[in-house]
C-alpha cells in the first residue's frame, strides 16, 4: 500500500477522533477528496519540476504516532530560544506538550487549534479565517484533510505581543517513521502586533516527513514577524506551506533560515488585499551533503500602492541542490506597485546544484518591478587579501559568507534570534569567528 | 501642437491596420487539404527529392502523429486544424532567372510595395537576396560572387539536388526530427527554404539574405533553414518576413538550424512581421519555430531578431555552446499591440569550457497584448568558467496588457558566474516631462525613449538591416516612434 491509499484509509480512523458533525470537518471531507484526486506532486507538475519527492514517499509512514512520548526539557533545551521570555507551544510527535509549553488566554489567545476547533467561543474566527485562503493543491488539501492539531494564535485590535511566540514540533520518532501534518491559524487583527518564531526538530535518526500549513491573517496595520529555523537532522524532510493575506498599511516580514533537512520544501505565498502593503520575503540557505532546498515564493499584488521585498541568499556546498522559484504577480489594478526580487547564490562544490526561476507576470504599466537573480563564487581577490594579512583561509572563506548572507540578517528585529541564526552560521561553516555580525 | 498623450497613441496603435496587407495574385499551385503519408511522399516526389529524404520525411511524419501539440506556453488560441491546412503551395512555372527582368512583374511590384527594392540592393546594399515566395525561390542575386568564394547559398530544394552529401550530413543534426511537435512536423512537410554553406577560412563578402512571405490563402508555410559556416569562416544572415492580411489564421513553422564549426561565426538576424491579426485580434499567423544553432571549439552564434508581427508567437532561438571558449549572443525585441501573444526568449547551454552568453531581451507590450520572455541559461557540471549575463526589460503601455518573464537558471558547476535581471516599466511621466522641458513634443519624446529602451539591441543589427527594422518599429508602434 503506497502513502496515498494508506493516508485515504486511515480517514476513517481519524473521524473517530474528532467532532464529525461540525462544519470544519465539511471542509476536511472536501479536502480529502481533492487530495485523492490530485495525489502526491510528481516531477511533471510545473510546480515541482525541480524536486521529487518519492525518496520522502516511499517510507511506510506512521500517520498517528499515539504515544505521548516524554522528553526532558534539558534535551531540547537547545532548540528554544531560551535566553529570552517567550510564549510557547510545544507539540511532541503532534501532542500538545503543556509541560513545555507555556500559553495565555489572557487578552490574547496564544493555544491549540484542536481546542479553538471545538470551543463554541472560538467559533466566529474559525468560521471567518480557517482555510480561506489555502490553496486547494495537493498537499494542502492532504494537510487540511487531517487538520487537527496546531498553533491558534488571536491578537486582538491594538494589542502588542509582549513576547515572542516559539512554536516547536518535536518528532521523537520512536515508531518507525513519522508523518506529521500541524496545522496554525495565526490571526493579528488592526493594530496588533506579533512575532512569532518556528521551528521543527526531529529527536530521531529514522525518516520524518512534516506537511505543514500555516495560515496568517494580518489585518489594517498590523505587524507580523515570523522566523522560520529550519536545522532539523539529515533524514528529516519538511513541506512548509505558508499563506499570507495582508489588509491596508499591514507589514509581514517572513525570514527563513535553512540549513538542515532532508528535503525542505517552503512555499511561501503573499495576498495583498489593500493598499500600501508591505511584504518582506527574506532567506538564508546554507546547506551541503545530499540536502535538498527549495523556495517556492508567490507575491500576488492585487491592489494598489504596495511593495514586497525578496531577498534570497544561497550557499551551496557538496551534493546539495537548491531551487528558487520566486514569482510576482501585479494586477492590472495594483498601479505604482514596487516588487523587488533578488536572489545569490554562491556554489562551493562541483558537485552542488542550483535551479533559479525567478519569475514576473505584469498587467499593471505603473509599477517599478525588477527582479534579479546571480549564481557565482566567492571574491578570490578578497579571500587573498585576508589570507595575506594573517587570516586562514576557512576564516576567511567565512568570513566572506557572513557578508554574504548579511543583508538578510540585518532586518531580523530579535537580538536573541539574529544571535542564534549567527551561532548556526559559524557551526555549519565550522569556525568560531568570535564576534556577531 | 495639440497635446500628445500615451492616450492617443494607445488610440493610435488600436485602429493602426497592417499596413502591408494586400494580396499578389499569382497562379499557385496546390495540394488538397489534409497530410497523410502520401501527403508527405507526393511532396517529396514533386520536389524530385532522393529516396533518403523521403524517408526522412516519412520518419519525421511517424514521431509527429505520435506527438502531442505543446500547451505550456504562455498563449492563449485556437489550435489549428492540422488536417485542413494544404501542405503544398508553389507558384505555377518555376522561373529559372539570371536577371531581375525575367521575375514576373506583378511579384517585383510585390516587393516594391514592400520597400524591397531589389535593384536598389544589388547596387546599394551589396545584399543577394534569395526570394522565397510561398515556398519556393524565384530569384536568385549575386549567385556568381558567391560561387567565386566557394559559397553556396541556394534553396534548400536545390541544395538537396545539388549537394546532397551536405544537406544529409548536416540536416536535423542541431533539431532533431523528434524535437518536438512543430519541428517534426516541418521536418515531414517543409516545403523550402535556404541552404547556405560557407567553406574553411572564407568570410563571406556580403550579408546573405531570404525574404519570406506566405502568399496563398490555407497553406501553411513551412520553410527549413540551414547554414552551415566551416572552420574559421564569417557569415551574416538577415531573415525578414511580411504576409498579407488575411482573415484566417496562417500558420508558419519553420525551422532554422546553424551549425559553427571551430572558429567560426554566424550572425543570424530577423525582422519579423507576419500579420498580427486586426484590432479585435481576428486572423494573424501562427508563428510557431524552431531556432537553434551549435558552437564548436572557438566558435560563435549571435542571434538579433526584432519581432513585431504574428498574432501568437512561439520562438525560442538557441546556442548550443559545446566547444570550449565558445560563444552564444540573443539580442531580441519583441513589441506586440492589440491581441497580440508573444511567448519568446532563447536557450543557452553551456558544455564546454569558458562558454560565454549574453541575453538581451526588450519587450514592449501595448493594447491587450501579452508579452513573454522565456529563457533558459544551463550549466552542465563539466562548463568551467562558464559565463553569462541576463537582462530582460519590459515597457508596458496601457494596463490591460501583460508583461511576464520565465527565466530558467540550472547551474551544475561551482565556477560558473550567472547574472540575471529583469525590469518592467513604463515610460516615466518625468521622462516626457524632461523631454517636453526642451522643446521635444510627446509624440517625438515617446519615440525617443522607445528607440533608447531598443537601442541595445537594434545597434546590434546590420547597418543594412537597422532600416528595414526600424521600420518595422514604426508600423508596430506608429506614432511613438519616429
Amino acid at each position: 500500500m503506497d502513502l496515498k491509499e494508506k493516508l485515504v484509509a486511515s480517514y476513517v480512523a481519524f473521524e473517530n477522533d474528532v467532532n464529525i458533525n461540525s462544519d470544519v470537518h465539511e471542509i476536511r471531507t472536501k479536502a480529502l477528496q481533492n487530495f485523492e484526486e490530485l495525489g502526491f506532486p510528481t516531477k511533471k507538475l510545473e510546480a515541482w519540476k525541480y524536486t521529487s519527492l518519492n525518496s520522502v514517499l516511499k517510507q511506510d509512514y506512521s500517520i498517528f504516532p499515539d504515544n505521548e512520548a516524554a522528553i526532558e526539557l534539558a534535551d531540547v533545551k537547545k532548540y528554544f530560544i531560551h535566553d529570552i521570555d517567550t510564549y510557547k507551544i510545544i507539540f511532541i510527535d503532534g501532542k500538545y506538550s503543556s509541560f513545555l509549553s507555556d500559553t495565555t488566554h489572557d487578552e490574547m489567545d496564544i493555544c491549540l487549534l484542536s481546542s479553538a476547533l471545538e470551543k463554541p467561543k472560538y467559533k466566529a474566527v474559525i468560521e471567518n479565517y480557517f482555510n480561506k485562503i489555502a490553496e486547494q493543491d495537493n498537499l494542502t488539501s492532504l494537510n487540511t484533510a487531517f487538520a487537527k492539531e496546531g498553533a491558534y494564535i488571536y491578537i486582538p485590535r491594538n494589542v502588542e505581543v509582549e513576547k515572542p511566540i516559539q512554536i516547536i514540533n518535536f518528532t521523537t520518532g520512536k515508531e518507525d517513521a513519522t508523518m506529521l501534518q500541524p496545522r496554525n491559524l495565526i490571526v493579528a487583527e488592526q493594530n496588533a502586533h506579533v512575532q512569532i518564531i518556528e521551528r521543527h526538530q526531529s529527536l530521531t535518526s529514522n525518516p520524518v516527513l512534516t506537511n505543514a500549513v500555516t495560515e496568517v491573517y494580518a489585518a489594517k496595520d498590523a505587524t507580523v514577524d515570523i522566523y522560520k529555523i529550519q536545522n532539523d537532522n539529515n533524514n528529516a524532510s519538511l513541506v512548509d506551506n505558508a499563506y499570507i493575506e495582508q489588509k491596508s498599511n499591514s507589514i509581514v516580514s517572513v525570514h527563513t533560515f535553512s540549513f538542515g533537512g532532508n528535503i525542505t520544501r517552503n512555499n511561501l505565498n503573499f495576498y495583498q488585499r489593500g493598499e500600501h502593503i508591505d511584504s518582506i520575503l527574506k532567506g538564508v540557505t546554507i546547506i551541503e551533503g545530499k540536502q535538498h532546498i527549495d523556495h517556492h515564493t508567490l507575491v500576488h499584488h492585487i491592489e494598489p500602492n504596495c511593495e514586497s521585498h525578496q531577498d534570497y541568499k544561497g550557499i551551496y556546498d557538496e551534493r546539495s541542490t537548491a531551487v528558487f522559484n520566486g514569482k510576482v504577480i501585479v494586477e492590472k489594478e495594483a498601479q505604482k506597485t514596487n516588487a523587488y526580487q533578488q536572489n545569490n547564490n554562491v556554489l562551493v562544490s562541483d558537485k552542488a546544484t542550483i535551479n533559479a526561476k525567478p519569475q514576473l507576470e505584469i498587467f499593471a504599466d505603473d509599477v517599478k518591478c525588477s527582479h534579479g537573480c546571480t549564481i557565482g563564487q566567492l571574491d578570490d581577490d578578497a579571500l587573498f587579501y585576508m589570507q595575506q594579512r594573517g587570516i586562514p583561509k576557512k576564516e576567511a572563506k567565512a568570513l566572506l559568507m557572513y557578508a554574504f548572507a548579511n543583508t538578510v540578517l540585518e532586518s531580523v528585529k530579535i537580538p536573541e534570534v539574529k544571535q542564534r541564526i549567527n551561532k548556526l552560521i559559524a557551526n555549519k561553516l565550522g569556525v568560531n569567528i568570535g564576534f556577531d555580525l | 501642437m495639440s497635446k500628445y498623450t500615451e492616450d492617443d497613441l494607445r488610440e493610435e496603435l488600436k485602429t493602426k491596420e497592417y499596413e502591408y496587407g494586400f494580396y499578389t495574385d499569382i497562379e499557385s499551385e496546390t495540394f488538397a487539404k489534409g497530410l497523410n503519408e502520401d501527403v508527405v511522399r507526393a511532396i517529396s516526389k514533386k520536389k524530385n527529392e532522393p529516396e533518403w529524404m523521403t524517408e526522412w520525411r516519412l520518419e519525421a511524419f511517424r514521431v509527429w502523429e505520435k506527438m502531442e501539440e505543446p500547451e505550456w506556453a504562455n498563449v492563449n488560441y485556437e489550435k489549428p486544424n492540422f488536417q485542413e491546412i494544404a501542405y503544398y503551395s508553389a507558384p505555377k512555372e518555376k522561373p529559372k532567372l539570371n536577371s531581375l527582368d525575367e521575375v514576373d512583374p506583378e511579384l517585383l511590384d510585390t516587393f516594391k510595395r514592400l520597400g524591397i527594392s531589389l535593384d536598389e540592393q544589388k547596387k546599394l546594399a551589396n545584399v543577394a537576396v534569395d526570394i522565397v515566395m510561398d515556398s519556393v525561390s524565384v530569384a536568385t542575386t549575386f549567385k556568381e560572387t558567391l560561387a567565386e568564394k566557394g559559397i553556396i547559398f541556394m534553396p534548400i530544394s536545390e541544395a538537396i539536388q545539388e549537394h546532397p552529401e551536405l544537406v544529409k550530413k548536416y540536416l536535423g543534426t542541431v533539431v532533431p526530427t523528434t524535437d518536438n511537435f512543430y519541428a517534426a512536423l516541418n521536418s515531414a512537410v517543409f516545403s523550402d527554404g535556404s541552404f547556405c554553406y560557407i567553406p574553411k577560412g572564407v568570410r563571406c563578402p556580403m550579408e546573405l539574405s531570404t525574404y519570406f512571405r506566405i502568399n496563398e490563402g490555407g497553406t501553411g508555410q513551412f520553410e527549413r533553414t540551414l547554414v552551415v559556416a566551416d572552420k574559421g569562416s564569417y557569415v551574416s544572415y538577415l531573415e525578414g518576413c511580411t504576409a498579407p492580411s488575411r482573415d484566417e489564421n496562417q500558420l508558419h513553422a519553420a525551422v532554422v538550424e546553424l551549425i559553427s564549426m571551430d572558429d567560426a561565426e554566424i550572425k543570424y538576424s530577423t525582422v519579423q512581421n507576419w500579420y498580427p491579426g486586426n484590432a479585435e485580434g481576428k486572423g494573424g499567423v501562427y508563428n510557431f519555430v524552431t531556432k537553434r544553432g551549435i558552437c564548436e571549439t572557438n566558435a560563435k552564434i549571435s542571434w538579433t531578431q526584432v519581432e513585431t508581427g504574428s498574432a501568437v508567437t512561439w520562438k525560442y532561438p538557441s546556442c548550443i555552446l559545446k566547444g570550449n571558449n565558445s560563444v552564444g549572443e540573443f539580442y531580441s525585441i519583441a513589441v506586440t499591440n492589440n491581441f497580440q501573444q508573444a511567448d519568446t526568449g532563447t536557450k543557452m547551454i553551456h558544455l564546454g569550457k569558458n562558454t560565454k552568453s549574453t541575453i538581451i531581451s526588450k519587450g514592449i507590450s501595448a493594447g491587450k497584448s501579452q508579452n513573454s520572455y522565456r529563457g533558459l541559461v544551463h550549466i552542465s557540471p563539466r562548463a568551467e568558467n562558464a559565463r553569462n549575463f541576463s537582462q530582460c526589460d519590459s515597457l508596458l503601455m496601457g494596463n490591460e496588457c501583460g508583461a511576464h518573464t520565465f527565466p530558467y537558471i540550472e547551474t551544475k558547476n561551482k565556477s560558473a558566474q550567472i547574472e540575471h535581471e529583469a525590469t518592467t516599466s513604463k515610460i516615466g511621466e518625468d521622462q516626457l516631462f524632461y523631454c517636453n522641458q526642451r522643446g521635444i513634443d510627446t509624440e517625438k519624446a515617446i519615440a525617443l525613449i522607445v528607440n533608447g529602451f531598443s537601442k541595445e539591441v537594434l545597434n546590434k543589427l546590420p547597418m543594412e538591416f537597422a532600416v528595414e527594422a526600424q521600420k518595422l518599429l514604426e508600423i508596430s508602434l506608429e506614432g511613438s516612434v519616429g
